[in-house]
């Protein structure tokens, strides 16, 4: 059942669509690395895991997403919360553990969450997001709004129970969900290629009786076109869809990683897979985007991420006061 | 041995109980390659081999599920959890199948499996990789559960809860892994598991505690000291079954009891003891057993940590609000 996708678009984007999706990754990027040399200060509190390498995967599925539609993300979720439209300066102060942030400073990077925006949640407990995913395709589905939810997930989560248990509730109850497997080669310093009995973690979609597919994540458009399918297959009733993407990280699996555990795959990355660069070449040598809207866009984004850190460091501190709020509704 | 880390003290723990016996495995994520999130099986796969220090996909449930029936076929397992919060996708293989194995075979069955848990906080991290949750297991009868505050105990009593024949929950207080000390060579007069070791003695106050709090506690007892109040300070060691003897034994002379741990209070092992001391040592008490404690919410994100945690102060005033009763 597992078929590789080549990268044709078929469904044609317009430039403003592309200049969105040029955002979002860029947004991601500049957002990480710069949260990359903050964390190096000593400002940062907790635990911080970087997206930066993998921006096509988010943005390649949210852009087919809207306010109806739910995703469930991962210890790593800056770039999902990016892409599913949450405040990129309320999310910074969150990191900064300020009240000002999306969770009035009381979740931190991994826990960033916004119902508005349908993003149900980052998640420090590996393989914690698929099984709520079910829950929200199956409110979707219910309630018939057409919406459907997205599990983002790593590849050692797609090792973890719940994710499989997931997987088999989604198919069982047809339910309106696509399983975004983000395969970026390792669990913290354990190998996908050992922990995962498959060759693919797409290879699984066939014991669960649903379809599955791989993905260059490294490319926003082979991303895009796949989740576009699923999704749309999701909304028509079509039933769950698993979709594995394969990409690198950039960073350590968190901030002060040695990474001793892995070789210099990286380097070879952001020189000749980059996301962004091969965004750009694209869309530049089709003529379909200017190349200084390109840069328009980057000098924009660099300016907000300026003023979300800016913002962020200036915002007041929770107090100890704050400290046994929140815990119930009422109490 | 020399000097040792609690860290050190652990992995040499380990190390020496893969030596004496074959049927000791240590396994768990990234155990092997990595030598652990904290690095505590350091070095052990390269000496003892992959089949003996087995790394595991990310599958806690697989984990322990994996040591009991490995236990059941002979062999001693000691998992590793990477953090507290992450043992709970394994909740059920521990609370319905290792804790119960035993009584419900009639006592046939021995579960000599272990499973480490890096357990509190204080090293800025948050929710799931700070929390306190032996309560949980001290209330699932049919385990043992075990916290080391200091590296001779993160050695001997890993050692002998290898040995044990009973599943042994084993807590080791993450900010303590860094904090040097002695380890002997030998046991020796090191109380076993089973006991609670009093650590300082004093007439005034008995302050019950275990894992990262007991350094906090030995520093209270300086400073009240100079205060005039002399603190006995007893680390439990051991959180069930409660060495209940060397606690009564204690509040029986001081009249007064502080527990202190960094869970929440509500329904914590402070509880569980107030009740026992109570019950036991009525007629002796000038006041109630107080608690210090996490307070009762999720654990915070690292800006709100030093006011969740309990410290020197809150210990102390806890002793003069027993004193003032
Ligand atoms: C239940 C659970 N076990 C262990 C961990 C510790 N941990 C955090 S991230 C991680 C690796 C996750 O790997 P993967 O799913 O591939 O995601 P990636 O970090 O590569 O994005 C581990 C083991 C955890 N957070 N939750
Ligand atoms: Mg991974």
């Amino acid at each position: 059942m597992t078929d590789t996708l080549s990268t044709g678009v078929t469904r044609e984007l317009d430039e403003n669509a592309l200049l969105d999706a040029y955002r979002t990754m860029r947004t991601i990027r500049a957002f990480e690395e710069r949260l990359h040399d903050e964390f190096a200060t000593g400002e940062i509190p907790g635990f911080v895991h970087l997206y930066a390498g993998e921006e096509a995967s988010a943005t390649g599925v949210c852009t087919h997403l809207d306010d109806r539609d739910s995703i469930a993300s991962t210890h790593r979720g800056h770039g999902h919360c990016i892409a599913k439209g949450v405040d990129v300066k309320a999310m910074m102060a969150e990191i900064y553990g300020r009240r000002t942030g999306s969770c009035h400073g009381k979740g931190g990077s991994m826990h960033i969450a916004d119902l508005s925006k349908g993003m149900l949640g980052a998640n420090g407990i590996v393989g914690g997001g698929p099984p709520l995913i079910c829950g929200a395709a199956l409110a979707a589905k219910q309630q018939r709004t057409g919406g459907v939810g997205v599990a983002f997930f790593g590849d050692g989560a797609s090792n973890q129970g719940t994710t499989l248990e997931a997987l088999n509730l989604a198919s069982v109850w047809n339910l309106p969900a696509i399983f975004v497997a983000e395969n970026n080669g390792y669990a913290e310093a354990t190998a996908s290629t050992w922990s995962v009995a498959a060759d693919n973690i797409a290879d699984r979609a066939a014991g669960f009786g649903m379809p599955g597919v791989i993905v260059d994540g490294f490319d926003f458009f082979a991303v895009y076109e796949a989740a576009g399918e699923a999704i749309e297959r999701a909304r028509e009733g079509g039933g769950p869809t698993l979709i594995e993407v394969k990409f690198t990280r950039y960073f350590g699996h968190f901030e002060g990683d040695q990474q001793t555990y892995r070789a210099s795959e990286v380097a070879n990355a952001r020189e000749n897979l980059d996301c962004l660069k091969r965004f750009r070449s694209r869309v530049t040598e089709t003529g379909q985007v200017e190349a200084a809207k390109l840069d328009a866009v980057d000098a924009q984004v660099a300016d907000l991420v300026d003023a979300a850190v800016d913002e962020a460091k200036a915002a007041p501190k929770p107090t100890a006061a704050d400290l046994e709020t929140d815990v119930y509704v009422s109490y | 041995m020399p000097v040792l880390t609690l860290s050190q003290a652990i992995n040499t723990g380990l190390r020496r109980a893969l030596e004496d016996d074959p049927a000791v495995i240590v396994m768990g994520q990234d155990v092997g390659g990595l030598g652990g999130v904290f690095r505590v099986t350091d070095g052990l796969q390269k000496d003892f081999g992959a089949d003996r220090v087995i790394d595991t996909p990310l599958a806690e449930a697989g984990i322990v599920g994996t040591a009991i029936g490995l236990a059941l076929r002979g062999y001693r397992p000691v998992c590793e959890i990477q953090f507290d919060g992450f043992v709970y996708p394994a909740f059920n293989q521990i609370v319905s199948q290792l804790a119960k194995l035993r009584a419900r075979s009639g006592g046939r069955l021995a579960l000599p499996v272990v499973v480490r848990i890096p357990v509190g906080g204080g090293i800025g991290a948050v929710e799931h990789h700070s929390e306190s949750n032996e309560a949980y297991f001290a209330h699932t009868a049919g385990l043992r559960v075990v916290c080391c505050s200091n590296p001779q105990d993160g050695h001997w009593l890993l050692r002998q809860a290898i040995d044990c024949d009973d599943p042994v929950i084993f807590y080791e207080p993450k900010r303590r892994y860094w904090s040097k000390s002695d380890v002997p060579e030998d046991p020796g007069d090191l109380p076993r598991f089973e006991h609670a070791q009093v650590l300082r003695d004093g007439g005034d106050v008995t302050v019950l505690t275990y894992g990262g709090m007991v350094d906090t506690c030995l520093r209270a007892a300086e400073a009240a000291e100079e205060e005039g109040h002399s603190l006995e300070v007893i680390d439990l060691r051991t959180l069930s079954p409660l060495d209940i003897e060397t606690i009564t034994e204690s509040v029986r002379e001081t009249g007064r009891c502080v527990v202190v741990h960094e869970a929440p209070t509500f329904a914590g092992l402070g509880a569980e003891i107030g009740a026992a001391v109570t019950e036991h040592c009525f007629y002796h008490l000038e006041a109630p057993v107080l608690r210090v404690g996490g307070y009762n919410t999720p654990y915070p994100p690292a800006k709100f940590e030093d006011q969740y945690l309990p410290d020197l102060d809150r210990v102390l005033d806890a002793v003069d609000q027993s004193f003032a009763w």
